[in-house]
């Protein structure tokens, strides 16, 4: 978009001189561009992955205690030292015995093809157990987002740039939510609304009912963080001359609120929106224990307690992907918001 | 709740004596942490159908406040009072948000400057368009978007249908400035509020934009034009408002204000105007008459040597800009050469050529008949003192944590530090050089006024005693009478010191005032150089006709004939106009002919 700098030059004749060409070379260089940031993104979303199974991997090795006498002894629930008679079975059935770049690459290709590798504890593959757990999750995550996000927009939407008393309220708000501690907030949830008004079931429930306090314990905090950020775009975007403008068209201050500002506005909150729903999958064991629900995050902490590392190594890898997953469909909605990142 | 409606003005009628707008006695106020502070004491005018009122003054008049309580939006903490504040003969001082909403967009139309930040950047013109047609309710979506079409082809868009679908960063300055006008129009409004309309545009796109708003005019609007710029009122104005510090000093028919003013400030406006007839003598009232014969000391060889500069630049894509190609001049001693060009000519890329801040593609600098350009930076810092920069705006080449004594001191010669008191003497001597008083010394810079912060960097670049100052765009974000006195300030100090200015702006008329010689830039290269003379007087090349024919005409002495009480202005020579036509009007000419 360098060449709009120079149409600015030329009282703007070059622009309309070549009426016919601009618009058609503009969309090809448009095109261009989008299709070289998607290889780049997918490229560095690789790498991202690549890093974060390699790290995994070597975390393992890095545990004291020999690999085979961990396995034997999480199966036969004791800790013990154990004969080498004892382990070479189990070192023949992980490999253990072949050179160390031999195993990395063919826990590589097991990535690749999808293959996690067996539970040291409950002799099933890792994908199977994360395939039971990963739903429940899932849908936790994405309604506390939305919910987040509809706290957030509201509050925001409200509070902001409204005078200095309503204003100081509103982020003083923001702050106090945002330190909410999950696990308190999600028993206090519990007292008033379960077992107090009786609205929800007291234990989680696969229903939709079921889901509605546990994604509320992690959208309260997350709104209250994202409003922060949202808030001070949204009152640097109330001052804009754009705004003006549109109060001088006769449009009304929520029209200018909901159709200008927010739009504005969002772009931070957008961006914290993919570092979010990977906190909320970590941050989904404190809930999932409070509400007594299923989800990776039982798993996950139940897998790193007894040392079953096939499990930790999936979940992290996964958690990883799910980043990266999100990020690039963050970095789309992102340029739907602001068709102007596609230029530059 | 009022129910009441706006009656609907007449449109699009030939002037008529109707009263549109009737202001009487406008105060508005602002409360702060300090307490409460007026800032427009006592505005009143009438603003009739078909004509146009415009309101002059500098930053902090009031202007802008007063165009905004007009449409009931001064902002926060701000309270409007007047004796009389009608619209189409409804009294406004009673009206509820609700019947505010209803009146803008509708019947008062509001353009602000630069559209890049007026219009929302993140959604397409079209739907800027279409939302003043939508707030109020007009017609269905097919019927809108016809209109908006329609309103593009008016303000003169070429390629409607593809414009609109563009978003303002896509569109040059011009055209996107016509688009928010475009928006402000799009209901008829009988009244057009234009704050500062042109006010960051290159000539010729302020001109398609004044060509715009006099032909709204004579299709009957009634327009509030807000300028800092003389020569932009000059064009449309039939009745001037000059205010200062909120109040109204003066007002009058636009050809009695400007031809014969009655109050000093207003005289000291006119004469802050750079151009041509002002060439060789002070713009400002209180500076000392400019000698002429500065130029005896001027020796031969120049002291900067550019020869077939080019520059290119990679975009994120991998396209290729040229943004100077083969530009080449010379800088003689004591004299100043003009480089003049509007945005994204590469005027301010040859500058950082010359300074040996960007590096070069081709071609080569010498400074001081030295090689320059060839050397590595290392081997450039012994000459670095010989050439000194000063930007546009001060503030941000300040360090603000820096006293104004820290910033000056920084700048020093070696042999100006060797002693406590040298360096005392010298900052002293600065100072004087630039007419600040020594107390300034302990301020921050966030603390000086727009001219003070000028000349803090004025006398930095000249502390190292510098055979050459770049003076980039340094007058343009100035106030015209601070303008004025910086202007005289440097035309002092090249005679006295000697220096020699490259001088870039946008601004012909600053530019026909300070040159020796001018060298005109587009698309990065030099299309025409020569005197003021031959440049103004019969330029040569088709783009600087166009850019000659786009200033406006400001020529105050020949608006009512009578000559102004202003010393001898040098007359003007006969064939000054590009089209051979006299210089005396103050009538822009047709806007057919301007866009064309």
């Amino acid at each position: 978009m360098t060449r709009t700098s120079f149409a600015d030059a030329g009282t703007s004749a070059e622009t309309e001189a070549s009426p016919a060409t601009a618009p058609t070379s503009f969309g090809r260089a448009r095109s261009r561009a989008v299709a070289r940031q998607i290889v780049r993104k997918a490229g560095s979303a690789l790498v991202v992955l690549w890093g974060a199974a390699t790290v995994a991997f070597f975390a393992q090795l890095a545990l004291p205690g020999d690999r085979a006498t961990v396995i034997l002894n999480i199966r036969a629930g004791q800790a013990q030292l154990r004969t080498p008679a004892e382990l070479a079975p189990i070192r023949a059935a992980f490999g253990l015995e072949r050179p160390l770049i031999v195993q990395y690459l063919d826990y590589l290709r097991g990535l690749i093809t999808g293959d996690f590798g067996n539970s040291y504890q409950q002799f099933r593959p890792v994908t199977a157990i994360i395939g039971e757990q990963l739903g429940a999750t899932i849908a936790l995550s994405l309604t506390a987002i939305l919910f987040a996000w509809l706290l957030m927009v509201v509050w925001v939407t409200l509070t902001a740039g409204r005078g200095p008393r309503l204003t100081a309220f509103g982020s003083l708000t923001d702050v106090v939510v945002a330190g909410l501690p999950a696990y308190w907030l999600g028993i206090l949830l519990l007292l008033v609304f379960a077992l107090g008004l009786r609205w929800f079931p007291v234990l989680g429930g696969s229903g939709p009912e079921g889901l509605v306090l546990p994604a509320l314990t992690l959208a309260i905090p997350l709104a209250g963080f994202m409003s922060q950020s949202t808030r001070a775009e949204f009152e640097r975007a109330l001052e804009q001359p754009f705004v003006l403008t549109a109060r001088m068209r006769g449009m009304g201050d929520w029209g200018v609120r909901i159709s200008h500002v927010l739009r504005h506005a969002a772009l931070p909150a957008i961006t914290l929106s993919g570092w979010a729903l990977g906190a909320t999958i970590s941050g989904a064991v404190i809930v999932e224990s409070i509400f007594s629900r299923p989800g990776i995050g039982s798993v996950l902490v139940a897998a790193v307690n007894a040392q079953d590392l096939p499990v930790v190594t999936g979940i992290v890898t996964l958690v990883a992907v799910f980043y990266v997953v999100v990020n690039l469909l963050v970095d789309v909605v992102h340029t739907l918001v602001d068709p102007r990142l596609v230029q530059s | 709740m009022s129910t009441a409606t706006v009656t609907e003005p007449p449109h699009l009628q030939p002037a008529t004596d109707d009263v549109r707008l009737r202001v009487r006695g406008l105060r508005a106020a602002f409360s702060a942490a300090g307490g409460r502070r007026e800032v427009v004491s006592g505005v009143s005018f009438d603003l009739l159908a078909g004509q146009c009122v415009a309101i002059v003054g500098e930053s902090g008049s009031g202007k802008s406040v007063t165009a905004r309580s007009l449409v009931g939006l001064v902002g926060r903490g701000g309270e409007v009072h007047a004796e009389t504040l009608e619209l189409y003969g409804r009294d406004t001082r009673r009206f509820r948000a609700r019947d505010w909403r209803r009146l803008r967009g509708r019947h008062i139309g509001f353009v602000l400057q630069d559209a890049l930040v007026s219009l929302d950047p993140l959604r397409p013109v079209r739907v800027e368009i279409g939302e003043a047609l939508r707030v109020h309710g007009w017609g269905d979506r097919a019927s809108r978007s016809r209109r908006v079409i329609e309103l593009l082809t008016r303000v003169g868009v070429p390629l409607p249908h593809t414009r609109a679908r563009q978003r303002p960063g896509q569109l040059s300055g011009g055209l996107r400035q016509r688009a928010l006008i475009a928006s402000a129009i799009a209901l008829d409004p009988g009244i057009v509020i234009a704050d500062e309309p042109t006010t960051a545009l290159d000539v010729t796109v302020q001109a398609q934009v004044l060509a715009e708003l006099e032909s709204m005019k004579q299709r009957g609007a009634s327009i509030l034009l807000i300028s800092h710029d003389l020569s932009v009122v000059a064009q449309l104005a039939d009745h001037i408002l000059v205010m200062q510090q909120g109040r109204v000093l003066e007002q009058g028919p636009a050809a009695v204000v400007l031809g014969s003013p009655s109050h000093d400030y207003t005289r000291a406006l006119i004469a802050a105007v750079p151009g041509e007839h002002t060439r060789g003598r002070p713009l400002s009232p209180g500076s000392a008459p400019r000698q002429t014969e500065r130029r005896a000391a001027r020796g031969t060889d120049p002291v900067l040597e550019a020869a077939g500069l080019v520059k290119r630049f990679t975009g994120p894509d991998g396209s290729v800009t040229t943004a100077v190609r083969d530009v080449s001049f010379t800088l003689a001693p004591g004299e100043t050469l003009g480089i003049v060009g509007e945005s994204g000519s590469g005027k301010s890329t040859t500058a950082r050529l010359v300074l040996g801040l960007e590096r070069l593609d081709a071609g080569t600098v010498r400074l001081l008949g030295e090689p320059w350009s060839a050397l590595p930076e290392r081997r450039r810092r012994a000459l670095r003192p010989r050439i000194t920069v000063v930007y546009q705006d001060p503030l941000s080449s300040f360090d603000p944590r820096w006293t104004v004594e820290r910033i000056l001191l920084d700048a020093l010669p070696r042999e100006d530090r060797t002693s406590a008191s040298t360096r005392r003497a010298r900052l002293l001597e600065l100072l004087a050089l630039v007419d600040l008083d020594p107390e300034l010394l302990g301020r921050f810079p966030l603390r000086l006024s727009g001219g003070q912060r000028q000349r803090v960097s004025i006398a930095r670049a000249l502390a190292p005693r510098p055979s050459v100052v770049v003076l980039d765009e340094a007058v343009s974000a100035l106030d015209v009478t601070i303008q004025a006195q910086i202007l005289d300030l440097l035309a002092r100090l090249q005679h006295t010191t000697g220096v020699s200015y490259l001088f870039i702006s946008h601004d012909l008329g600053v530019i026909s005032h300070v040159s020796d010689r001018i060298l005109v830039m587009k698309d990065g290269a030099v299309v025409e150089q020569g005197t003021p003379r031959t440049i103004f007087g019969s330029p040569q090349h088709p783009y600087t006709q166009q850019l000659i024919a786009s200033i406006p005409e400001f020529d105050p002495a020949s608006l009512t004939g009578a000559p102004l009480e202003n010393p001898d202005p040098l007359p003007r020579p006969i064939d000054a106009d590009a089209d051979g036509r006299a210089v005396s009007s103050i009538r822009p000419r047709p806007a057919t002919e301007v866009l064309s």
